[in-house]
């Protein structure tokens, strides 16, 4: 295996350079470069995929759920345990056989959260380990970052959490795809709920999370709520490393507004939720209504973490495990069995990832990442959870149904602290590649890049 | 001007918790002149005894009931306390309401005897070590306590209520006809540290004990001479240290729910209070623990953000660097201790 | 030789300029196929890691280890190196010349401005506002200074390239991924030697050559009378003032040397992997190069290379051992044996590599203080004094 983008002239002639003294004795005898058609191509038995999710810092508890999925699928891809949606999925390319024929293996890494770290161990993947994949992740910094190496290094890359809408926007690449939705498609399916639950006259105060994916999450509700009628009162950016939201609650007491919404994800969500409890804004009446507060983004172990105080908060998601459809029945089976609780919606989107990457690079033949994208390219399917999906060509953002789910009020057991209240459809949350939330015209996949 | 209020109110709280925990460093640094990077870490443990006392408390004997399922599809495990069971629902339940304050009960204990262990066993052979030694050294068992709080609760916050009794708001404001709702659970916490602060002072300021301490503080050779123990006494004044960074650890779960790294989230800024406050001065950190909290409270209001963007990122970083520029020795620092 | 009057200097460049071109080989003992190839780090990133990290350290060292002045904000340098050689490759061109010389001049006015200020203070007030100044840097650049109006830094993605840019000087011809001259730095020449894998990087050798000259100019000033001036300050400042000679200028101008290395490891950085992520400034990112030094030996010359290449294989090699692996390590055990020996090991790799790094800290400042230097003075005098009577007590002179 040898990684360059020389001719072997080329190569032997920067190697003289570069070794700067370092003779190469005659007795090495060097295989040649560039003689494979592109980066990592697997010439064993066995190809390696790479699962790049934080195992450190305050969000390992996700990417500790994320490669237990992927864990879950490298299984059914092999033909063990009970096979999950291999048998719901309406593609029936796979065969449990591994991939190709080749026996499936992975490599971990650990992204810290962090663009560089994420970006150094997705390397190492690529560089050390062979892996002709990267799966995972769980920021849209990590995943934008992740995202430009794999199209320069010339793998596939599927994005794991990321709801901001640059990834599939102004930073898509032709060698990416993402199966988790965006901060636009949040709004999109938001908002004719809050408009049915809330009314349509209502005062919003935005606290946004001061960072490329609290921008555009504010930037889309903002637009969606207020072609309904709503009106923003205030939207004010609070720090990433804010752990006490309180000076940013004690404002929206006298601001007017009846409903909070949290631009925030994991800790910052946890906390700023906890706070707003705290301070009572639940129990408040403003302007004659019940003072809400909304979440457009939810995750199963951020509602773990706020415990009580979601009762009742409206939110988003990608999938939850209460989807009842054969393919989330048949995930989520597999997953309980093996692990002892149900899925996290980062997890289905690992678990789905991997089998669709599978799956393209069988009906391509190829494990070639510029096949496997033509394979992905307007790919519809069915039976890997979400319900109907559709991997739409131009821009690699899939689409699907949107859950617009609100915390439990009286949950029966830890699991199901969140109820869905609606199932958007996908139609609903489409919009066209050149929107101007996405980069507008000027956005482009550019080339599929198949490295080597 | 009640939104004035307000922000002192969330000013003293957020201080509250840099107040106690810099107390404790500058104590440290002050009697054993170790720079500890760890105390953050204790701040840390201190949350996590609360938590695992509301653990302790649920701890759970399953009984399996048929008429309802799991997600799976399985008959449905329901899970009793044991404290439910011993005392009866309604005083079991009521006991687990009131795991954080009860708590405190563990902490002491706990955060004492960590003290002690982590003074004796490793900060000891550290005191002629050069500072940079003793940060390496504390970090590293930051890390490692992090790491141990992370592989046993994981990474994700664990959500630790107050009692009943003690959630929602209070008006502190209709005394004197005015509204000013505030979550009476961060008027207890106020309190509370208000409460500690105060102890700390009362003990190194009325007991011979606190007498000699201070004395060894100023000229700990002398006080040496003249026959006292002074090693003992600074050993245990870090464990003092220790538990009083833990309790402001415990009676924080509640404000915002405990994850493992949030004692290095309050280290740097514990940090920088300590050396705006002056090295080794107790009213200095607390002080300034105060100051610094409602700077970075007025600092968030939509006023001064639109006025200088992102000053509520720096705030704290800016008075510290024109503390340190025109005040070298901190606002109530000794002049001579620690100045150049 | 070369301007290096001690002998022991000219073989310290000698087996650092050995390990750095030689580090393929060194740092791939294992044939890749064995299970013991996890442990391999001579892939390129992980080399580049090294060398990058290792000048970082090195020039911190000049600072903390001659003066005695504890910087806890130099990631702040590192990371206006990163977006100033990013903002080279978007405007100009891939070529890294102007990129890290635009690095190294940046960091250098940056560490001009901030070492003024802040040396007018000493020991922790120091630390403090250094830490001050580089916190805010990191806060500004993750979020105020990448607004859309305003887009300095573009925050928490980090500052890359995109195929609008500029890029004045690019030609079709070129590579589009940094490159020195057409010579990319991504090209790799894999040798295969038997069982074993070989792998010869542009970017890493590239990098090594520039550690090894700033390594060379260390230890010019280590030995110089500039150096000897910047120790007198560590050892008494006061005396030194009594005896009419103001230590500022000196401070500064080892502040402004080591600002110029931390920039240098920046530029370095983006040329290899081109973008540029504000978490570089962090305190964390700070906080690591201190202990890099310490680790490695404070005021030695190589102790913070070594340290360097320490922390960075833990956290990228460590980090990737995963259940799978070790029970491939274990499968030869009986399996109630495997399964014990993978619950026991485990808590320390993968997820939990932060836990043996904090663990490695405490030990090595315990044992061995004077860092992992002082670990190979003693494991060598073990060596010379085996068979000699063996209670000959373990004295410790510093490894310059």
């Amino acid at each position: 295996m040898s990684k360059s983008n020389f001719t072997r002239r080329g190569v032997l002639k920067t190697g003289a350079v570069a070794g700067a003294g370092v003779a190469l004795p005659t007795i090495f005898t060097a295989q040649s470069a560039s003689a494979s058609g592109y980066t990592n191509e697997p010439t064993g038995s066995n190809v390696t995929l790479g699962f790049n999710v934080p195992q450190t810092g305050p969000y390992a508890d996700e990417g500790n759920d994320e490669l237990l999925a992927q864990q879950l699928a490298v299984e059914h891809l092999n033909g063990m345990g009970d096979g999950g949606c291999l048998n719901t999925f309406t593609s029936k390319a796979l065969k449990g056989n591994g991939i190709l024929g080749k026996k499936v293996d992975f490599v971990t890494g650990d992204t810290q959260t962090k663009s560089d770290a994420a970006r150094a161990s997705a390397k190492t993947m690529i560089e050390k380990d062979g892996a002709i994949m990267i799966n995972g992740g769980s920021s849209s910094g990590v995943a934008v970052a992740v995202q430009g190496l794999c199209q320069e290094a010339g793998v596939i890359f599927m994005a794991g959490l990321t709801h901001s809408n640059d990834t599939t926007g102004k930073d898509r690449k032709a060698n990416g795809f993402r199966h988790f939705f965006n901060a636009y498609m949040s709004a999109a399916a938001l908002a004719p709920v809050l408009a049915k639950e809330l009314g349509a006259d209502r005062r919003a105060y935005h606290l946004t999370a001061d960072y490329t994916w609290g921008w555009t999450q504010e930037e889309s509700i903002v637009a969606s709520t207020e072609a309904m009628g709503w009106e923003t009162v205030n939207a004010v950016k609070t720090p990433l490393a804010s752990t006490d939201f309180s000076s940013y609650i004690a404002p929206v007491l006298n601001s007017g507004a009846d409903v909070l919404v949290l631009n925030h994800y994991g800790g910052n969500m946890v906390n700023s939720l906890t706070n707003a409890v705290q301070f009572g804004l639940l129990d408040k009446l403003v302007n004659g209504k019940d003072f809400k507060i909304v979440v457009p983004l939810y995750s199963e172990l951020m509602a773990a973490g706020a415990g009580e105080n979601i009762k009742g908060v409206l939110g988003s998601m990608n999938y939850n495990w209460q989807l009842d459809n054969e393919g989330s029945r048949a995930f989520v089976k597999s997953f309980g069995e093996k692990y002892g609780k149900p899925p996290s919606n980062s997890a289905q989107t690992c678990y789905a990832q991997v089998l669709l990457y599978a799956d393209a690079c069988e009906r391509a033949g190829t494990f070639n990442p510029c096949g496997v994208v033509e394979a992905l390219e307007g790919f519809e399917f069915d039976g890997l959870g979400n319900g109907s999906t559709l991997y739409r060509a131009e821009d690699h953002q899939c689409f699907k149904d949107v859950l617009v789910v609100r915390g439990a009020q009286n949950p029966t057991n830890q699991y199901d602290t969140l109820e869905i209240v609606e199932v958007t459809p996908a139609a609903q949350v489409t919009y066209p590649p050149n929107h101007p939330m996405f980069g507008g015209d000027e956005a482009s996949l550019g080339e599929c890049n198949k490295g080597a | 001007m009640d939104a004035i209020l307000l922000q002192i109110l969330n000013g003293l709280d957020k201080g509250s918790a840099y107040a106690l925990i810099a107390l404790g460093l500058t104590l440290i640094f002050g009697t054993l002149g170790v720079v500890n990077f760890a105390h953050g870490a204790l701040f840390m443990l201190g949350a996590f005894c609360a938590v695992t006392l509301s653990k302790l408390l649920q701890l759970s004997f399953v009984t399996i009931d048929a008429t309802k399922k799991d997600f799976l599809g399985n008959p449905l495990k329901v899970e009793t306390p044991y404290v439910e069971a011993w005392f009866g629902p309604e005083i079991g339940a009521s006991i687990i309401d009131w795991a954080v304050p009860l708590s405190i009960l563990l902490a002491i204990p706990v955060m004492i005897a960590v003290g002690l262990i982590m003074e004796r066993g490793l900060i000891k052979h550290f005191y002629k070590r050069e500072h940079a030694d003793q940060i390496l050294v504390t970090f590293g068992l930051a890390i490692v306590l992090q790491e141990v709080i992370k592989y046993y609760f994981g990474a994700n916050p664990i959500q630790t209520p107050p009692p009943d009794a003690l959630t929602g708001v209070a008006n502190l404001g209709a005394w004197f006809g005015f509204d000013l709702p505030y979550p009476i659970w961060r008027i207890v916490y106020f309190s509370f540290a208000a409460l500690v602060i105060f102890g700390v002072f009362a003990f190194l300021q009325f007991t011979t004990f606190g007498m000699v301490v201070r004395a060894g503080m100023a000229d700990r050779e002398t006080v040496g001479l003249l026959g006292i123990n002074i090693d003992r006494r600074f050993t245990i004044m870090f464990a003092i240290a220790a538990a009083v960074a833990g309790l402001a650890g415990v009676m924080y779960a509640p404000i915002n729910p405990p994850n493992y790294h949030m004692g290095m989230d309050f280290l740097v800024l514990s940090f920088v209070v300590v050396v705006v406050g002056g090295m080794g001065s107790l009213p200095g950190a607390v002080a300034a623990g105060f100051l610094l909290g409602i700077l970075e409270s007025f600092a968030s209001t939509t006023w001064a953000t639109t006025t200088i963007p992102g000053i509520n990122q720096i705030i704290i970083y800016v008075v510290a660097i024109i503390v340190l520029l025109t005040r070298p020795r901190g606002l109530m620092g000794r002049k001579g201790v620690m100045e150049d | 030789m070369l301007g290096l009057n001690n002998k022991k200097d000219f073989t310290l460049l000698l087996v650092v300029a050995a390990l750095t071109l030689l580090a393929p080989f060194v740092l791939n003992p294992f044939p890749s196929d064995s299970a013991m190839a996890q442990f391999n780090a001579g892939y390129p990133d992980l080399m580049q890691r090294f060398v990058i990290f290792g000048i970082f350290a090195v020039g911190f060292n000049i600072l903390f280890g001659l003066t005695g002045y504890l910087s806890f904000g130099h990631a702040a340098f590192l990371g206006v190196g990163s977006y100033a050689s990013v903002w080279m490759f978007k405007l100009l061109s891939y070529n890294i010349v102007p990129a890290i010389l635009l690095a190294v001049v940046m960091a250098s006015i940056f560490a001009l401005l901030i070492g003024y200020v802040s040396l007018r203070r000493s020991g922790i007030y120091f630390s403090i506002l250094t830490l001050a100044f580089a916190q805010m840097s990191f806060a500004l650049a993750y979020s105020v200074l990448s607004n859309p109006k305003f887009n300095l830094t573009n925050g928490e993605t980090g500052l890359q390239v995109y195929a609008n840019d500029p890029q004045v000087f690019h030609r079709a011809g070129l590579p589009d991924v940094p490159h020195l001259f057409g010579l990319s730095m991504r090209s790799t020449y894999t040798m295969d030697v038997g069982a074993w894998s070989f792998s010869f990087n542009v970017g890493y050798y590239i990098s090594a050559i520039v550690l090894l000259l700033v390594f060379y100019l260390a230890i010019r000033i280590f030995r110089s009378p500039f150096g000897m001036m910047l120790r007198a300050i560590k050892s008494n400042q006061t005396r030194m003032s009594y005896t009419g000679l103001n230590p500022r200028p000196y401070t500064l101008a080892a502040f402004v040397i080591s600002g110029a290395y931390a920039g240098l490891a920046g530029g370095l950085m983006a040329a290899m992997d081109p973008l540029a992520g504000a978490e570089r400034m962090q305190w964390t990112a700070s906080g690591e190069v201190v202990l890099m030094t310490i680790l490695g030996g404070t005021g030695t010359l190589i102790g913070p290379i070594l340290g360097a290449g320490f922390i960075k294989y833990f956290e990228n090699i460590f980090s990737k051992i995963n259940d799978t692996v070790l029970h491939q390590w274990f499968a030869f055990m009986p399996d109630g044996m495997e399964d014990f020996m993978v619950f026991v090991i485990k808590p320390f790799v993968g997820k939990g590599w932060n836990l043996t790094l904090g663990i490695m800290f405490m030990l090595v400042v315990i044992f061995l203080p004077g860092g992992l230097v002082e670990g190979g003075q003693r494991l060598g005098k073990w060596i010379k004094n085996r068979g000699k009577s063996k209670d000959s007590p373990a004295k410790t002179e510093p490894a310059e």
